[in-house]
């Protein structure tokens, strides 16, 4: 196990490396400079120039790209172009309430969708697998932010049961977890039709498999068969699925906190964006890069743990 | 009787038309496609099917409820929003279709390309993909978007460009595996060119698995556009786009819910629709789901 760590550690650097210079050359070699973007069409020749030494473009692109990663590795994300705070403190100040919703959209969606996927696939082709089968296709067609508009539509506008918007202090647990009731379920909902499918598909695969029959053949009660034998080894294949659900709640986190006014990295980067601050939004694609190599490596290595063959390969 | 069906059926053309067949079983695809249809029929046909002009607007009847007249009320200028959810299908199916279409050809390409060159060409290709693949869509979509600014072509370019990995990751497995087959080898045996045995050859074996791809990737565009819009990147105003009507409602959810509420019935029939059809595509050409 020692070994798979350390290769699949050592492996996950390259892929880090060409992902921060896939996001340095999408922001500097683009057309349009950065410094002219920030001030607008407007700004002085002189203003321009003198961001543009702030932000060293001045500098030939090896330089630039060379004190990109050098600043990386001491933590420096920068300056934000608008306020001129540390872009580091802004990151971290945010970070939590996202990491909060993600988790809690994961429990949503595993809590909801495994035990639906395992239904379906048991009843197949009855008229619960169909029930369930076009609720999830239509969780996988509604955008996450139009979920979330429903949701607070119903919820908050008629229910009057939750706050529409925003988010509370972490130092006040009761209304901080009321706020995150909508958007976990917003972001959970969509996630859990995800699971449901996959769940029920991998379920079905083992339902097929030589040891089901021999199980059933010498005579094991269903329930035995179900959760003994079939379901366990489910279980692997959907244990690799939960690192790609998360990579995929990233995307849909941006959008569930923008609707919601919540705040967080995907509204961080957004206001970013509408402000021009390309010092913070490149720092916050750099954030996003490191997390989904992190998500992938974890996940490879609890890979690893659940099924000892992938050590070996 | 029994016996004759037991016979494997062999060659192309019975499997097709099992295939077809399937694919015609499979109610919730017929369902798909018939909306499908319909959404292509209300893009072209906007301009007879509005009753009233998308743009014209009129401050006085500002987010006046849905009327007889106005079934789907009036936005905050006192334009009909029906007329607007209707021209919106235009954008909405251009940015699907277009996006795809390009994206899907330089990915397959670039997939085909990799399993035929092999070697450092398909290493690299390879991993570039993997890294690119490793992004949510929508990260991917607002990064070039934010760099690149808003507009109807720079936003079918952003798209495409999030669906080419998809498509080269795909296509290359298949067209690797093809490559080794025997009737390959027999082909080049005979002197066939590259290029006729990757139209005779390699792409029919993997075009099934590439339209099941398009149509959910067409679902995801357009849902994709629409999240982009919402959030401002999208095509300026005044050209009416449901992720933009979304957007704007949303202020108004409490005094005018139809606002956001009907261009996102809209959006949601329209991606289910495209996953309708690849689903059952992808029921249909996978025999182990119709044992």
């Amino acid at each position: 196990m020692l070994r798979y760590t350390v290769r699949r550690l050592l492996l996950a650097i390259p892929t880090l490396l060409a992902v921060l210079t896939i996001i340095f050359v999408i922001v500097r070699v683009a057309p349009g400079d950065p410094a002219t973007a920030a001030l607008g069409d407007y700004a002085s020749e002189e203003a321009v120039r003198a961001l543009r030494q702030r932000m060293g473009l001045d500098r030939p692109l090896w330089q630039q790209y060379l004190s990109f990663l050098a600043d990386l590795l001491r933590g420096d994300l920068g300056k934000s172009l608008i306020t001129g705070q540390p872009v580091v403190d802004q990151i971290r100040h945010v970070l939590p309430y996202t990491v909060e919703l993600t988790l809690a959209a994961i429990v949503v969606g595993l809590v909801i969708g495994i035990p639906i996927g395992i239904v379906t696939a048991i009843r197949r082709n009855t008229l619960v697998d169909y029930a369930g089968r076009v609720v999830s296709l239509a969780g996988l067609s509604v955008p996450a932010f139009y979920l979330g508009i429903l949701l607070i539509y119903l919820f908050a506008v008629r229910l009057r049961l939750f706050p529409a918007l925003g988010a509370a202090e972490f130092s006040k647990p009761g209304a901080h977890l009321h706020a995150l009731v909508l958007p976990a379920l917003s972001l959970g909902l969509i996630e859990a039709a995800y699971v449901t499918r996959m769940t029920r598909s991998v379920v079905l695969g083992v339902l097929h498999e030589d040891y089901v029959r021999t199980a059933r053949a010498k005579g094991l009660p269903e329930r035995i068969v179900l959760f003994g034998h079939a379901l366990r080894s489910a279980m692997i294949p959907l244990v690799s699925l939960i690192g790609l659900f998360a990579i995929s709640l990233i995307g849909g986190s941006v959008l569930t906190e923008e609707v919601f006014a919540r705040p967080g990295l995907g509204k961080l980067m957004i206001g970013a964006m509408k402000q021009k601050d390309y010092t913070m939004l490149q720092s916050i694609m750099v954030v996003y890069a490191i997390v989904i190599v992190v998500i992938n490596l974890l996940t490879d290595l609890l890979y690893g743990v659940v099924d000892p063959r992938v050590r070996y390969e | 009787m029994a016996v004759a069906r037991e016979l494997p059926e062999t060659g192309p053309r019975t499997r097709r038309w099992r295939r077809t067949q399937a694919f015609a079983r499979n109610r919730t695809a017929l369902v798909g496609l018939v909306m499908v249809a319909l959404l292509l029929l209300i893009a072209i046909a906007a301009p007879v099917l509005s009753p009233h002009s998308p743009i014209a607007q009129s401050t006085i009847h500002r987010l006046e409820p849905p009327s007889r007249e106005y079934p789907f009320g009036r936005d905050d200028f006192g334009r009909d929003i029906l007329s607007r959810v209707i021209y919106g299908t235009r954008i909405a199916l251009l940015v699907g279709v277009l996006s795809v279409a390009i994206g899907g050809v330089a990915g397959t390409v670039m997939g085909v390309v990799a399993a035929f060159r092999g070697g450092r060409v398909e290493n690299w290709l390879m991993r570039l993909t993997d890294v690119l693949l490793a992004f949510p869509d929508l990260i991917t979509g607002l990064l070039i978007l934010a760099v690149m600014g808003p507009g109807l072509w720079k936003m079918i370019i952003a798209i495409a460009l999030t669906i080419t990995p998809r498509f080269s990751r795909i296509a290359h497995g298949p067209a690797l595996s093809v490559k080794q087959r025997d009737f390959v080898d027999a082909a080049r045996a005979i002197g066939v060119g590259d290029l006729r045995i990757l139209f005779r050859h390699i792409l029919p074996n993997i075009v099934g698995e590439l339209l099941v791809l398009a149509s959910l990737w067409t679902a995801s565009a357009i849902r994709l556009e629409a999240s982009l819009s919402f959030i401002g990147l999208g095509v300026r105003p005044p050209t009416p786009t449901w992720g933009q009507m979304i957007r704007d409602g949303t202020v108004h959810l409490t005094n005018a819910p139809w606002f956001s509420l009907f261009p996102g019935l809209a959006l949601l029939l329209t991606i289910l629709a495209f996953n309708l059809v690849g689903d059952g595509l992808r029921d249909a050409l996978d025999p182990k789901t119709q044992a």
